[in-house]
């Protein structure tokens, strides 16, 4: 791990303020993904904030919906009567990702911001775009079994790992945030990750500095929620899919460089589409890299089956 | 030889190497961050009901700052990187994996260790069940296995539900052999002795 200094914030404006004040510094707050990052010199940050001691609040009633703190634990969302009762998907999209432990540490803002990534991510040793701009893509051409096959591009096939994220843009939640001059804004969830495109080190719309403070839901749409997760484990894996269902709306992990929301697949069944037409719909631009070719049909019979189970 | 704990033994020996290292260290450090004021700090930890204070380079993690600074090495390092559990601990009673997280973080925190739930005469009733029912092999799984054991029932307890409970809504949680699984993922125990482990942990949880 490369050195660094350290300030503890009490303000989240102050910390905006000091992130974007530094190039090389950076937030913590669980530090679960960062410091895995930090000891393999991927993340060499030179000063940290900790934000994990401001107080952004719990988890409390807002328009009759939910206002998570950012620092909230994933599993204390997951334990969160309100949540296990009326946000079912999230509920158990949370305990679908990581281990006992790591759920007691990642905070709700932390699993947003944790990086898309994989295993050429972690290997310095070969060319990866998101880690060295420009010095190419080896998953592409290589083992590329958990990676994309959704909105991929020839610059990254990486897969956003978050479950938890899946749930929150099934749900249709909104970001609250401060910037670094202190002003607030709000991001529709599906708007916070990017796609790759030809800048894969950009993950998120997030200016510098930029620093969530609350993770917003509305009341519950009409209709059953689940989620369902396919992996090599029975536990504690990444996903190779995941697909969240609330109401009539539908998100999908393990596909893309974000999570994924089936606008297409929801159109269509709204439209009068069959479910095989609205699932042909939303895969009919999937492409796979070799490896992971096995996924394309994979996430057609889960949603299939999903979406059976819900009606 | 054998009144020497192997630590202070080790240490020992590899004094006059260790001073010889520093040397060259110092000077390929980051000149961005070579100022040592910026990057060492005084940091006071609670481990175990005591309070301690050390000198600690920021990047030591909770774990090192236990192992390596307050001699309690009964948590152990196995893969550093929060696959293995090895370093469980519990921080104001929540289970965590002590490597991936920084000393400087837990100023205020009640840290517990392996050493912190009981002593050779006087085991901590789930480190009595491990014993009972040969719940490891080699062992160096062991104190995260005990000490995330124990944080787990208490999870349990609160009525937490896991990705096997069949209704996360649900008002009472039933802990089988299927939820101790699915809770415990976090903890690998490569001498395979994960059987006798939820053995234990039924026994220790009222559950047998």
């Amino acid at each position: 791990m490369k050195a660094f200094s350290y300030e503890r914030a009490s303000d989240p404006a102050e910390a905006a303020r000091a992130v974007a004040s530094s190039p090389r510094a950076k937030f913590i707050a669980g530090g679960t993904n960062l410091l895995d990052l930090m000891k393999l010199q991927i993340e060499t940050p030179t000063h940290l904030i900790d934000v994990s001691r401001i107080d952004f609040g719990g988890i409390e009633e807002k328009d009759g919906g939910l206002r998570i703190g950012a620092q909230v634990p994933n599993s204390t969302l997951a334990a969160d009567r309100r949540v296990r009762e009326r946000y079912t998907v999230l509920a158990q999209a949370l305990l679908a990702g990581a281990s006992g432990q790591l759920r007691n540490k990642a905070t709700t803002g932390g699993n947003l911001l944790q990086r898309t990534r994989c295993y050429y991510f972690y290997d310095t040793s070969k060319p990866c775009n998101k880690r060295k701009p420009g010095s190419g893509c080896s998953a592409i051409g290589g083992f590329n079994r958990m990676h994309a096959i959704l909105g991929a591009s020839d610059e990254c096939i990486a897969t956003h790992p978050s479950d938890m994220a899946v749930a929150m843009v099934a749900l249709d939640a909104t970001v609250a945030t401060v910037k670094s001059d202190g002003s607030p804004r709000t991001i529709p969830i599906a708007e916070l990750h990017r796609l790759p495109g030809e800048t894969p080190h950009v993950e998120t719309t997030l200016e510098p500095g930029e620093l969530i403070t609350h993770v917003d839901l509305p009341p519950p749409a009409e209709g059953p929620q689940s989620y369902r997760k396919v992996r090599d484990r029975a536990s504690y894996a990444f996903a190779l899919m995941s697909v969240a269902i609330a109401g009539d709306a539908v998100a999908m992990g393990g596909v893309a460089h974000k999570p994924w929301r089936a606008a297409k697949l929801e159109k269509a069944r709204k439209d009068g589409a069959s479910t095989d037409e609205a699932i042909n719909a939303e895969l009919a631009s999937a492409k796979g890299y070799g490896s992971n070719d096995f996924k394309i049909p994979l996430v057609k019979r889960v949603l299939k089956a999903a979406l059976a189970a819900r009606s | 030889m054998s009144d020497i704990p192997r630590r202070t033994f080790l240490k020992g020996t590899i004094a006059v190497p260790a001073v010889g290292m520093t040397g060259i260290l110092a000077t390929v450090a980051d000149a961005q961050v070579a100022d040592k004021s910026a990057t060492h700090r005084q940091v006071k930890l609670k481990l175990n009901g005591k309070d301690h204070s050390f000198d600690l380079d920021l990047r030591t993690t909770l774990l090192d700052a236990a192992r390596e600074h307050a001699s309690l090495t009964g948590s152990k390092k196995g893969c550093d990187h929060g696959q293995c559990g090895a370093c469980t601990m519990l921080v104001n009673g929540r289970r965590i994996n002590s490597c991936l997280t920084l000393a400087v973080m837990h100023e205020g925190d009640d840290i517990q260790t392996i050493e912190g739930l009981g002593a050779p005469e006087n085991l901590h009733p789930m480190q009595a069940a491990f014993v009972e029912h040969d719940g490891f092999q080699c062992g160096y799984c062991t104190s995260g296995q005990i000490c995330s054991a124990v944080g787990m029932l208490d999870e349990a307890k609160q009525g937490w539900p896991s990705h096997v409970t069949e209704n996360v809504a649900t008002e009472r949680i039933s802990l089988s052999d299927a939820e101790i699984r699915e809770r415990m993922s976090g903890n690998i125990c490569r001498c395979g002795a994960y059987s006798n482990i939820v053995a234990a942990i039924k026994d220790a949880g009222g559950l047998a």
